[in-house]
């Protein structure tokens, strides 16, 4: 069962350059959430500083009554037990092979006999799809491997919180989709909470429970996928629906000639909401809400089309 | 005013790291359990890139020094001491020279550099997320293999130096090789074996610590790595020249000269 991580005010800045600032949110247990945000707004940092590589500098991440931001270092390194992580490039280790790799956290934690580090580790090895290259080296195979593979290392310790740094980047839009509908399955197998950090704005849409967006040093909005889905607010709607007209320019933001220019344009109408992935065996997540229950209970009134089975509308 | 004066104490600064580092890598020393397997590959890794080079500068070493101190010593009228001159200064001095350039050169820019890709690679920062210090993992090892590596290598300069002194000394400055084998002992004493150990016992500590740290601490990319292996061997060169000084002046005080 996974566990909420709490998080109140935090702020971080590189000597004088401010990353974010007063960041408060809550993952909730056993949900998918999304951090999304323009490139360079500090997504990678912020998935950092929950698992304690990045020291922010006010603030706290309460997870199980310990504070990330301010506990000791033993603590830490026992805290993080409960973490798995799939880094951007995957960090596997380069001297060892696929299987040597997998089973890295198995050995150095656990007292289990090579036969079970066998047995769990070829489990995780098929659940990714990698059965038959255990014995390659990470530098012989191509990143979306070695991001699988990261994702086997990862679920080894069968961890209560999954934080996913750019899952889509540098995957073709086949392997996306695959490695979007594993995590939803995985979600309902393991019930952990789950945060991406991504900008591949086709899989925030179907994928996530909850999402949130970095925007301009702050966090702009966090909430459920249909609450920013049917968003008004300029920023969101802009990068939900990848768009050039809004706030969001090329560089940082846009300066207020670019804006005044852009006054007049009507923003394109927000396109359907679709439905969200659900578990290849049917069977729905804990914390799966039938499609447009937010937009009822909030008296939103979704986008025309939204919530149709697959096919009914263009993808949007 | 104060971005100069924060200029002038940034060495400060890393000169405070690299030793609370130190201090990281000492106290893991003791924490369990110990990593036999990584330490072992280690200790053959550095010897295997260092034992040739050693070798090859232990030699015109042990024969510049006989030169120079035969040459020196002929004038002097004194050709019997030129073995025990010899061996004083190849052990106390080039063995352990002569070895921290090899464990710097060779053995510590094999660490920043395999430490640096690791960090650049987010291997390290993985290896933290799986519950593991990196410091007790990977450091630790490979500082206690440098510094073994190090006393192996100092002995092995030592033999093939005064074993180069010898074939020079009599060979070309037409010595006597039962002077020269008879006047080791004339001059030098046990002490000077053991100076010449716990020296590159030291050499071994420093040049490994310092490269782990700048490996750790590689930052941009690729480029960041070769700057990191860059600066490990020249601080560890500018360190062990200083160090070197200093044990040497303070085993000079300590221990009395022999008089032959």
């Amino acid at each position: 069962m996974g566990v909420d991580v709490e998080v109140t005010n935090l702020t971080k800045s590189f000597g004088k350059q401010l990353i974010w600032k007063g960041v408060t949110l809550t993952l909730p247990a056993g949900e998918v959430s999304v951090m999304l945000g323009p490139s360079g707004t500090g997504k990678s940092v912020f998935l950092k500083a929950l698992i304690g590589l990045v020291k922010p500098d006010e603030g706290s991440i309460v997870i199980e009554g310990t504070d990330i931001a301010s506990c000791s270092e033993k603590e830490l390194y026992e805290i993080r037990k409960l973490f798995g992580v799939l880094f951007q490039d995957g960090a596997m280790f380069g001297s060892m092979n696929l299987y040597d790799n997998v089973a890295f956290p198995l050995r150095e934690h656990t007292k289990k006999s090579e036969s079970e580090i066998r047995d769990i580790v070829m489990e995780k090895m098929d659940l990714v799809g990698l059965l038959g290259a255990e014995m390659k080296l990470p530098g012989e195979i191509s990143g979306g491997m070695r991001k699988r593979a990261g994702l086997a290392r990862a679920l080894v310790l069968d961890p209560e919180i999954l934080l996913i740094d750019e899952p889509d980047s540098g995957l073709d839009p086949v392997r996306t989709s695959f490695i979007n509908q594993l995590f939803i399955d995985l979600n309902a197998q393991i019930d952990a909470t789950f945060l991406i950090v991504t900008h591949d704005v086709n899989s925030v849409r179907v994928v996530p429970d909850n999402i949130g967006l970095l925007y301009h040093k702050h966090l702009a909005m966090y909430g459920p996928r249909e609450m920013l889905l049917s968003s008004d607010e300029p920023v969101v709607r802009q990068f939900l629906n990848a768009q050039t007209v809004g706030p969001i320019g090329m560089s940082e933001e846009k300066d207020a000639d670019q804006l005044a220019a852009e006054k007049g344009m009507d923003l394109p109408p927000l396109p359907p909401i679709p439905l969200q992935l659900e578990p290849s065996n049917g069977i729905p997540r804990r914390s799966q809400r039938p499609p447009g229950e937010w937009c009822r209970q909030n008296g939103v009134t979704p986008p025309p089309g939204s919530f149709q089975p697959f096919g009914a509308t263009a993808m949007g | 005013m104060s971005s100069t004066t924060a200029r002038v104490l940034a060495p400060v600064g890393t000169a405070g790291k690299l030793f609370a580092f130190g201090l990281d890598v000492g106290r893991s020393l003791f924490r369990r359990p110990f990593q036999m397997r990584e330490f072992i590959q280690q200790a053959w890794f550095i010897a295997s890139v260092t034992i040739i080079p050693t070798a090859l500068v232990a030699i015109p070493f042990g024969a510049v020094i006989a030169l120079q101190v035969g040459g020196l010593i002929k004038q002097f009228g004194a050709q019997s001491f030129t073995g025990s001159a010899s061996v004083l200064a190849v052990v106390q001095q080039a063995g352990p020279i002569a070895t921290a350039l090899l464990i710097a050169g060779a053995g510590g820019s094999a660490i920043a550099a395999d430490l640096g890709a690791r960090k650049i690679r987010e291997e390290l920062d993985a290896m933290m997320v799986l519950g593991i210090d990196p410091i007790q993992r990977l450091v630790v090892p490979r500082v206690l293999a440098c510094m073994l590596v190090a006393v192996f290598l100092n002995g092995m300069v030592s033999v093939v130096g005064v074993a180069g002194g010898y074939v020079f000394n009599v060979i070309l400055q037409d010595g006597t090789p039962g002077a020269y084998l008879a006047s080791f002992t004339a001059l030098a004493q046990l002490p000077d074996l053991w100076i010449g150990m716990v020296k590159a016992l030291v050499f071994g500590l420093i040049a490994a610590i310092v490269a782990a740290y700048k490996g750790m601490n590689a930052a941009g990319g690729p480029k960041g790595v070769g700057d990191a292996v860059n600066e490990s061997v020249v601080i560890t060169f500018l360190l062990l020249f200083v160090v070197n000084f200093v044990l040497s002046t303070i085993y000079l005080q300590i221990v009395p000269p022999k008089t032959g």
